[in-house]
C-alpha cells in the first residue's frame, strides 16, 4: 500500500501552485476519516499558514453504484435503493423516483396519499435541517445543540416508524400511492408534534441567534453572490440565502403543494449565517405546510386503482384466483412500462433533487440517472474556501450541507 | 478469593488480573469518531439525548485511530474506501475490536454490486456483526453489549 | 409559457438545424455533436436558460451508431421553463466539448460521464475520474460492464462459498 501522504498527493500534483512544489505552502490531508467532513470526504488543503489558498473535494468514497444497480432489479424493487442515496431524505427520495414512475406510466395518485406524502416529506425535511442544526453546530464548538436537535429528530422518526415499521429506510411510498394507509394514532401523533415544535426552535434561536461565539465563526464567511450561485448550479436553502427566490414547490408545484399557504425564505446576507436562518426558518414554513395538510387531509384510498401497475388489495386474494395470479405476476416479474423517458424533479432539504427515468419497455429500467443537489452544492466549497481560514472551512462544509451518499450515490 | 477472610477487613478487593484487566476494558472502551453512510446517523442518534451510549462508557469519541481501540463501521465500505479502512485499522493500538454496523457492512447488504466491499471482513477481523438497515440504536447498543460480553472471556494468554 | 418555449424551439430549428420532440410534456432537442456548444450558449445568453440542471447519458449497447446519448436539461430560473437537449454519440471515441465555460457546474459532471460512460469532454480543465478509484479499469456504467455480482450465502452453500471468500486476518 502507498503512504497516505504519497498517495495524496502524487494523483492531484497537477492541480496545486508551483509554491507548493517548492515547498513554501504546505499540503494537507482532510479525511476522508475527519470528524468534521460529515461523512467520507476528502479534501487537500494548499495552506499558506493558516489560509486556505487552495481545496480540491475528492469524492467517490461512498460511491455504490445505486444507479447501475437500479437498473438490474425490477421498478418496484429498485425503490428500496432510493432510500439510502441521500440518507437524511429517504421519503424525498421514495417521492422523486415513485413522481417518475407515475409521471411515465400515467399513474394517479389519489388525494389522500398525495397530501400525506406532502405531511411525510415536509417532516422528513425538519429532520434532515435538524441534524444539519446539530452537526454544524457541533464543528463550531457548541455540542448542546446536537443533543437538542436530536432529541427532536427522535419524534419524527417515531412517526416514520408508527406508519411504516422502520425509523430510517421507510420506502413507503410506492409508484401510485402509498404502501398502506397512516394508522389512527398517526394524526394524534402530528398533532403533538406541531405542538411541541415551534417552542423549541424559539429554544434553538435563543441559543444561537445572538451567542457572540456563533456569530464570530458564520458572520461575513462563504459569501455567494446570487450569479455565482447560479453558474454553479447551487439550489436549495444555499441558493435562497443568496437571495434568489426559488423553490419548485412554489413555481413547479408537484403533489398539491398549490393548495397549501407557505412563504420561501430568502435573505440577502448570502453567508453563512444568513443560511442558517434560511434553513430555521424553512422549519417552520415547513411546520405550516404540515398543520394545513393535516386539517385538510381528505379520505378515500391511498393507493391508485390501476391494476397494471399496482397489485390488487390483500382482502381480494383470499376469494379471487386472478388476483392472486396479478398479485404473483407483479412481485416476480414486476410491472412493464411504458417505453420513453421522463424526469421529475423536487425540493429536497438541499436542493433540487430530480431522476431522469428511461425506460425500453421491460419490466427493468434502463437508465435512472438521479440529479443530486449535494453534488453541485459541493463543487462550490473550494470556491468559498479560498482565502478563509482552516477554521472556517470548517464553518463552510458545515453550511454547505451535503449528504455523502447523495453525491457518490 | 480466600484471602479477604485471612486478613480481615484491609478495604481491599482481591481478583484475578485477568478479570481486573477485562473489566477495565470493558467500560473504557473508546470508539473511534468515524462515520461511513446512514448507519453513522443512527449511531449518532445512538449516542444522543434518548439512547444515551455513554451509560456503558462510551461517550469519548475519538477522532484519531491512534487514541480509540473500538472500531464501528458504521455503513457501506466501497473499494475506494476500504485502503484507508485499513490503515485506520492498522494504526490503531492493541488491544482493539471492530464492530460491523449494519447490513452493508457485514455483508454487503441490498448493494450486491461492483463498488461494495461484500462484507467488511474481507478487510480486517470482525468481533461483532449488528444486523439491520440501518440496525436501531437500541440494536448497537446490544452489539455492544454483546462485545463488553466477549471481552470480559478474553483469556490472559491472548494479550500477554 | 408554452408558446415562448415553442418559440424558442423554431428559432433554434432554424438555426442550427435541431430536431424537436416532445414526451410527457417535456420538450427535447436532439441535436449533433459539433453544435451542442453554440446551442447552450444561445440557450443560455439570448433565452435565460442559466441553469444547467442535468448533464448525463445513457448507453443504448449492443446499438452501435449511435452508442450513447449525452442527455443536458437546461433551466430558466425567470421563466421556470426547463429544455432537453440529446445528443448521439458513435461507440468509437465518444467526444464532445466540454460546457465548463457556460455552466461551471459542468465541470464534475463531464468528470463523472467520463469516469462512467468513458465520454471523453475536449477541453476539459482537469479531465480525471471521480468516483471510482483512480487506478480502475472500465467505466461501470456502460452496458457491457458487469454488475459484480456476488453469489449470496444460503444454508445450502455457505459452506462451500465460506471457503473462498477472502477473509482478512490480524
Amino acid at each position: 500500500m502507498l503512504d497516505q501522504s504519497e498517495f495524496a498527493f502524487n494523483e492531484l500534483r497537477h492541480l496545486v501552485t508551483d509554491r507548493a512544489i517548492e515547498g513554501e505552502t504546505m499540503l494537507l490531508n482532510m479525511g476522508p476519516q475527519h470528524p468534521s467532513t460529515h461523512g467520507v470526504l476528502r479534501l487537500l488543503l494548499e495552506l499558506d499558514g493558516e489560509v486556505v489558498v487552495n481545496c480540491f473535494p475528492d469524492i467517490g468514497f461512498l460511491h455504490t453504484g445505486i444507479e447501475k444497480n437500479m437498473e438490474a432489479k425490477s421498478y418496484e424493487k429498485a425503490a428500496v435503493m432510493t432510500d439510502r442515496l441521500d440518507y437524511l431524505n429517504n421519503l424525498g427520495n421514495n417521492l422523486v423516483y415513485c413522481m417518475a414512475i407515475e409521471k411515465l406510466a400515467e399513474l394517479d395518485v389519489p388525494i389522500r396519499a398525495q397530501a400525506i406524502r406532502v405531511i411525510l416529506t415536509e417532516l422528513q425535511r425538519i429532520a434532515s435541517h435538524l441534524v444539519w442544526l446539530g452537526t454544524h453546530t457541533l464543528d463550531l464548538a457548541a455540542i448542546s445543540m446536537f443533543w437538542y436537535t436530536f432529541r427532536e429528530r427522535e419524534l419524527i422518526l417515531d412517526i416514520n416508524e408508527m406508519v411504516s415499521g422502520q425509523r430510517m429506510m421507510t420506502t413507503y411510498f410506492r409508484p401510485g400511492g402509498l404502501w398502506r394507509d397512516v394508522p389512527v394514532e398517526f394524526e394524534d401523533a402530528v398533532r403533538d408534534f406541531i405542538r411541541i415544535f415551534p417552542k423549541r426552535i424559539t429554544e434553538y434561536e435563543a441559543m444561537l441567534n445572538e451567542n457572540p461565539i456563533f456569530l464570530e465563526r458564520t458572520k461575513g464567511i462563504g459569501v455567494i453572490k446570487p450569479e455565482d450561485a447560479i453558474h454553479w448550479g447551487v439550489t436549495g436553502p444555499m441558493l435562497r440565502a443568496s437571495g434568489v427566490d426559488f423553490d419548485l414547490r412554489k413555481v413547479d408545484p408537484y403533489m398539491g403543494y398549490e393548495q397549501y399557504e407557505f412563504d420561501v425564505p430568502t435573505h440577502t446576507d448570502s453567508d453563512t449565517y444568513a443560511r442558517y436562518l434560511v434553513r430555521v426558518e424553512e422549519m417552520r414554513q415547513s411546520l405550516r405546510i404540515v398543520e394545513q395538510a393535516l386539517d385538510k387531509l381528505p379520505y378515500g384510498p391511498v393507493r391508485s386503482n390501476n391494476r397494471k401497475y399496482v397489485p390488487p388489495p390483500r382482502s381480494e386474494l383470499g376469494t379471487s384466483m386472478e388476483a392472486v395470479i396479478h398479485h404473483f405476476k407483479l412481485w416476480t416479474d414486476g410491472f412493464e412500462m411504458p417505453e420513453g423517458s421522463v424526469y421529475a424533479a423536487a425540493e429536497s432539504p438541499r436542493g433540487v433533487l430530480g431522476v431522469y427515468l428511461e425506460s425500453d419497455g421491460s419490466t427493468k429500467p434502463h437508465r435512472v440517472h438521479w440529479r443530486t443537489p449535494s453534488f453541485d452544492n459541493l463543487q462550490m466549497l473550494p470556491v468559498l474556501a479560498k482565502g478563509h481560514l482552516v477554521a472556517d472551512l470548517v464553518a463552510l462544509v458545515g453550511t454547505t450541507d451535503f449528504v455523502l451518499g447523495d453525491i457518490d450515490r | 478469593m480466600g484471602i479477604e477472610q485471612k486478613a480481615g477487613d484491609l478495604g481491599a478487593v482481591t481478583m484475578r488480573l485477568e478479570q481486573a484487566v477485562n473489566w477495565a476494558r470493558t467500560y473504557a472502551m473508546w470508539p473511534m469518531l468515524f462515520g461511513l453512510a446512514c448507519c453513522a446517523i443512527e449511531m449518532m442518534a445512538g449516542q444522543a439525548a434518548k439512547h444515551d451510549m455513554s451509560r456503558f462508557g462510551m461517550e469519548l469519541m475519538r477522532a484519531t485511530p491512534r487514541q480509540s481501540d473500538l472500531m464501528i463501521i458504521s455503513g457501506r465500505v466501497t473499494r475506494k474506501m476500504a485502503p484507508v479502512l485499513r490503515l485506520l485499522y492498522d494504526q490503531m493500538p492493541d488491544p482493539k475490536w471492530v464492530v460491523s454496523m449494519g447490513d452493508c457492512a457485514s455483508c454487503g447488504g441490498i448493494f450486491n454490486n461492483y463498488a461494495i466491499v461484500q462484507g467488511v471482513d474481507e478487510i480486517m477481523p470482525v468481533d461483532v456483526y449488528v444486523a439491520g438497515c440501518p440496525p436501531r440504536p437500541e440494536a448497537l447498543v446490544h452489539g455492544i453489549l454483546t462485545l463488553h460480553e466477549k471481552v470480559r472471556g478474553e483469556k490472559i494468554k491472548t494479550w500477554a | 409559457m408554452e408558446n415562448e418555449l415553442q418559440n424558442i424551439v423554431s428559432v433554434l430549428v432554424e438555426r442550427f438545424d435541431v430536431e424537436p420532440k416532445e414526451f410527457r410534456g417535456q420538450t427535447s432537442l436532439i441535436v449533433s455533436p459539433e453544435k451542442i456548444f453554440e446551442v447552450c450558449q444561445s440557450l443560455r445568453d439570448e433565452h435565460g436558460f442559466t441553469w444547467l440542471e442535468v448533464l448525463t447519458a445513457v448507453d443504448y449497447w449492443p446499438q452501435q451508431e449511435p452508442r450513447f446519448h449525452v442527455i443536458y436539461f437546461l433551466y430558466s430560473i425567470d421563466k421556470s421553463m426547463r429544455m432537453g437537449l440529446r445528443v448521439p454519440l458513435p461507440s468509437v471515441s465518444p467526444t464532445l466539448p466540454t460546457l465548463v465555460e457556460l455552466f461551471a457546474n459542468a465541470n464534475w459532471r463531464e468528470r463523472e460521464l467520463w469516469d462512467m460512460f468513458g465520454i471523453h469532454f475536449d477541453g476539459h480543465p482537469d479531465l480525471r475520474r471521480i468516483l471510482m478509484p483512480h487506478d480502475w479499469q472500465g467505466h461501470p456504467l456502460r452496458k457491457d460492464y458487469p454488475l459484480g455480482y456476488e453469489e449470496v450465502q444460503f444454508t445450502f452453500n455457505a459452506e462451500e462459498i465460506d471457503r473462498d471468500k477472502p477473509y482478512a486476518k490480524e
